[in-house]
């Protein structure tokens, strides 16, 4: 592939970049050329997004079909008070625009489905995982394991956190969770609540391992899977093994195809989803 | 013989709030039921009703997935450490 060259107000604002021998002039065209998509542009997206835009990611896809609410913004620093009831990707694409305006920013406000994800992920290099909810967990794990892209994953519950990037060949998320948990055993950030600051902590973890990537260096986190604690600050770690009966990426893959993910972890399909006002909690 | 088993977060509300326990035996199996002794409904918390570990609840030796290895029949001693990880759905949408 060619690299695009570095204009003289790249050349301005990467120079910290450009003066470590790691990364120079062509770790930041491999930057610019690249092409990172984020799953959602929430808790762990945010941070991701910035920090990925400020890097000179050349083009980042948002998808998020939901807005801006303000019980939203204790976490989500990709979004501001001013856009309150307004998209993500709307807020998303202004607030990188401001940031840093030689990134292309392409958003995709619809839910990730079986339907759009290969047309959506085919045109990135990279997967970000930031969802909240297991169907698009396995969605996203599937389709990049079927479209041969790195993942780099990323989860949150109250204080903790744990990140790992599958490479194609080399595990996937259903080697390590073969199977979801039946509706209501795993709550939510959303109903079990999550420290503000901890998606800072993984989704710049998560940055970090996609600029990693993009520039081939360093070791990827790939095969481990972190594990952060935030009330002990302590990093551990345990190994995330290629599972030879993996049903998607194993010696005999039984699913081949992205199926119904919705009926695949029990859970109501969004169409048929009565769109009720949530309580607010008080 | 102690070994450290840490404890998740949803499992924490029949450990009285403790994040890590020392348990005693020496196989995982041994571990796990050490701890259901002491704190009743532990068992309930990772086991289906046949008695099975739920497998959305992975437990590591060290850092090693008992799947790969002999799974609850997994050996442990003094000083291992075992993690008791169910699969997280956020993200925080």
């Amino acid at each position: 592939m060619t690299l695009p060259p570095l204009t003289p107000e790249d050349i301005q604002r990467y120079h910290r970049h450009l003066i470590i021998p790691e990364v120079g002039s062509t770790g930041q065209r491999k930057l610019k050329a690249a092409k990172v998509l984020l799953i959602g542009a929430g808790g762990l997206g945010s941070p991701a997004a910035l920090y990925l835009a400020a890097a000179g990611v050349g083009t980042i896809g948002l998808v998020d079909f939901d807005v801006v609410d303000v019980s939203n913004l204790q976490r989500q620093i990709l979004h501001s008070t001013s856009w309150l009831g307004k998209s993500k990707v709307e807020s998303g694409k202004a607030r990188i625009g401001d940031l840093n305006p030689l990134v292309n920013v392409v958003g995709y406000e619809e839910p990730l489905t079986s339907e759009n994800a290969i047309r959506i992920f085919e045109q990135y290099d990279i997967i970000v995982n930031g969802c909240d909810n297991f169907p698009t967990r396995y969605l996203a794990n599937d389709a990049s394991v079927f479209l041969e892209k790195p993942l780099v994953d990323g989860s949150i519950f109250r204080f903790e956190g744990q990140a790992t990037v599958y490479l194609p060949g080399k595990g996937c998320y259903r080697c390590l969770y073969p199977d979801p948990p039946p509706p209501g055993a795993v709550p939510s950030c959303a109903e079990a609540g999550v420290l503000g600051v901890l998606p800072g902590f993984v989704g710049v973890v998560q940055a970090i391992e996609t600029v990693k990537l993009i520039l081939e260096i360093g070791e990827s986190i790939n095969g481990r899977l972190l594990l952060f604690d935030a009330l002990e600050m302590r990093i551990r770690e345990v190994r995330v093994r290629r599972d030879p009966e993996c049903k998607v990426c194993g010696e005999h893959p039984t699913v081949t195809q992205l199926i119904d993910y919705e009926e695949f972890c029990g859970v109501p399909h969004r169409e048929s989803s009565v769109e009720a006002p949530v309580p607010v909690a008080v | 013989m102690a070994v450290e088993v840490r404890i998740p977060p949803l499992v924490q509300r029949v450990t009285g709030g403790a994040r890590s326990l020392n348990a005693s035996g020496v196989t995982v199996n041994e571990l796990l039921a050490d701890l259901d002794r002491q704190f009743p409904g532990f068992s309930k918390e990772i086991r289906d009703d046949s008695g099975q570990v739920h497998r959305f609840v992975n437990i590591y030796v060290n850092d090693e997935d008992v799947r790969f290895l002999n799974k609850l029949d997994t050996p442990v001693k003094d000083g291992d450490v075992v993690s008791i990880l169910p699969a997280m759905a956020g993200g925080a949408a």
